[in-house]
């Protein structure tokens, strides 16, 4: 084993802005939290630099409208960055910006190497879809032809996240909020990506219910041993599942650290504020 | 280096920034360990034990003061600036803790438990399985546990699972934060047995404890603690 150990992503200088801004922002100076009085343009994300590591949980924590969301948008190519750069270690070499790529190579990313699981399950799945066509729809994506394979990898995926396989046929609109989660669980994994990307996936459901897919969540990332990166505002998602954790202000990240520091000897006022809400 | 950990004139101060006030909770600590000392802290409730096991560990930021622990991955690191991709290795693979609260996942049986912690330094499946067993087997774990959730464990077993966890790992530097505190007298000499097998195996041990019988027999020195300074050390 060697001192330097490759990341699987590597996120540089990343800024989204909403907006196109105007001479009094351009500097950010006399923006209010992240908007722009004068003309309206919001700064969701601004200079986001990290990486994340084989295997490894990275949790980012902060207040709504701070940024979390847009950061997983951008990465999956949902929305157009205004600049900064990204790195995947499988794509490439890890040598080329993800942004600056063309929109098929993009495309062939998000499907092969990428997978996401949405706050709402309508952004993530066909609801009038069958569940496994939902996974297969991926697995079409990713270039795949073959009908047998693809069932039977359905119904592997599907086993896997404890959807009973003779409900396979049908649609999510017909199961319950923490069934369909599952089925995006299902589907991000179909194609075996190195990286996850999860935006507040237990948001709204029951609290039993957020259990077990934390529970899936934890025994996929230790079975897999796939790299994760998982936003959530409950810090005791975070807590359970992140290893190194973010904290997101204003699109700005204010804090980092090893999650149980950042729990137990939270460094910013706003950290501290946000951890002590908790307790 | 000649110690395996060297704190150096370590302070914690922690800053709560509502209330516009800061705490002491430790000053000016100096202690060294050498390779397969046995070290034993004692003090008052809030005299900052706990303080210093947790600034070693990383959970506490220090600002401070440095702790030099000599590592066989990374050679003699500054414990008080390595990054957290450095201290996740070092948990991972060198520094064991066990709490002086409970953690243990909600979810997870008590074997997996064990067996993860073994997982995560890479032991071969085979190997940690039967690492596994003979540890819960030597902690008398109710076979009829081993595969249930210890949310419903006693807090006993509890505690006999966590330390099972860190010490399973055979960890080069062990920090054990009361661990014997709520055991009954038979899982005391469980974890003493265990204690003096890994002092015999080299294992350099810095534990907080409040049992001083149990903590004198075991230890090469003792420090006591009087707010957040050391006050006192006794060499065995
Ligand atoms: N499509 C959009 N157009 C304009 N502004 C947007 C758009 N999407 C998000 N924003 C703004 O960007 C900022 C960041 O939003 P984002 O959704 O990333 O926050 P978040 O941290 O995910 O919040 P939450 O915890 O509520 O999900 C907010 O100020 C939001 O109003
Ligand atoms: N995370 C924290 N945030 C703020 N103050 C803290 C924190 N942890 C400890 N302190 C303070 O630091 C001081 C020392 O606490 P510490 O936990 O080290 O004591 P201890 O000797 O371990 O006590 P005990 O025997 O009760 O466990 C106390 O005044 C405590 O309130
Ligand atoms: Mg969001
Ligand atoms: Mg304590
Ligand atoms: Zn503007």
């Amino acid at each position: 084993m060697t001192g330097y150990e490759r990341p699987v992503l590597s996120v540089k200088h990343l800024n989204k802005q909403y907006g196109r801004g105007c001479l009094k922002c351009v500097n950010k100076a006399s923006l209010l939290k992240n908007y722009c009085p004068s003309c309206g343009t919001v700064y969701a994300c601004q200079d986001i630099s990290f990486d994340v590591h084989p295997g490894e949980v990275v949790g980012i924590v902060g207040e709504s409208g701070s940024g979390k969301s847009t950061l997983m948008k951008c990465l999956y190519f949902d929305q157009e960055v205004t600049d900064g750069e990204a790195y995947i270690s499988v794509y490439e070499n890890g040598e080329k910006n993800l942004f600056q790529q063309s929109a098929q190579q993009k495309r062939y990313i998000r499907n092969n190497v990428m997978g996401k699981v949405y706050q709402n399950p309508l952004l993530g799945l066909k609801m009038d879809f069958s569940s496994i066509g939902n996974i297969a729809e991926k697995l079409i994506s990713a270039g795949n032809r073959h009908v047998k394979m693809m069932e039977s990898r359905g119904i592997e995926l599907l086993d896997k996240v404890n959807i009973p396989v003779h409900r396979r046929k049908e649609a999510p609109k017909k199961f319950s909020g923490g069934m369909q989660q599952r089925v995006q669980i299902a589907k991000a994994l179909s194609n075996n990506p190195p990286l996850l990307l999860l935006d507040e996936v237990t948001t709204g459901l029951d609290l039993s219910v957020q259990a077990s897919v934390l529970d899936l969540i934890k025994e996929l990332q230790r079975e897999l041993n796939i790299s994760i990166v998982l936003v959530s505002h409950d810090l005791s998602v975070i807590r359970m599942l992140a290893d190194r954790t973010f904290v997101m202000l204003e699109g700005k990240v204010i804090e980092e650290g090893l999650t149980d520091q950042i729990l137990e000897d939270p460094q910013a006022s706003y950290t501290q504020q946000l951890v002590h809400s908790m307790l | 280096m000649e110690h395996l950990l060297e704190i150096k004139n370590l302070s914690k101060i922690f800053t709560l920034h509502n209330l516009g006030k800061k705490i002491h909770a430790v000053s000016g600590i100096d202690i060294s360990l050498k390779q397969g000392e046995f070290i034993g802290i004692t003090g008052k409730s809030g005299s900052g034990k706990s303080t210093i096991l947790k600034s070693i560990y990383g959970t506490y930021k220090i600002q401070e003061g440095s702790i030099r622990y000599n590592s066989k991955k990374y050679g003699p690191i500054n414990l008080t600036t390595a990054t957290a991709r450095e201290m996740i290795y070092l948990r991972k693979h060198e520094i064991g803790y066990v709490s002086q609260f409970l953690s243990v996942m909600p979810r997870t049986s008590a074997r997996e438990l064990v067996k993860q912690s073994l997982m995560e330094m890479g032991t071969p499946q085979e190997k940690a399985d039967w690492e596994t067993e003979k540890m819960l087997e030597h902690f008398e774990l109710d076979k009829e546990l081993w595969d249930s959730y210890p949310a419903t464990f006693s807090g006993g077993e509890k505690l006999r699972l966590n330390i099972a966890r860190a010490m399973v790992k055979r960890p080069r530097l062990l920090l054990l934060d009361e661990p014997t505190a709520s055991l009954d007298l038979d899982s005391k000499m469980k974890v003493k047995v265990l204690i003096e097998q890994l002092i015999k195996e080299g294992t350099t041990m810095l534990g907080i404890f409040h049992d001083l019988e149990f903590m004198e027999n075991l230890c090469d020195r003792e420090y006591s603690m009087q707010n957040g300074m050391l006050s006192n050390s006794i060499s065995y």
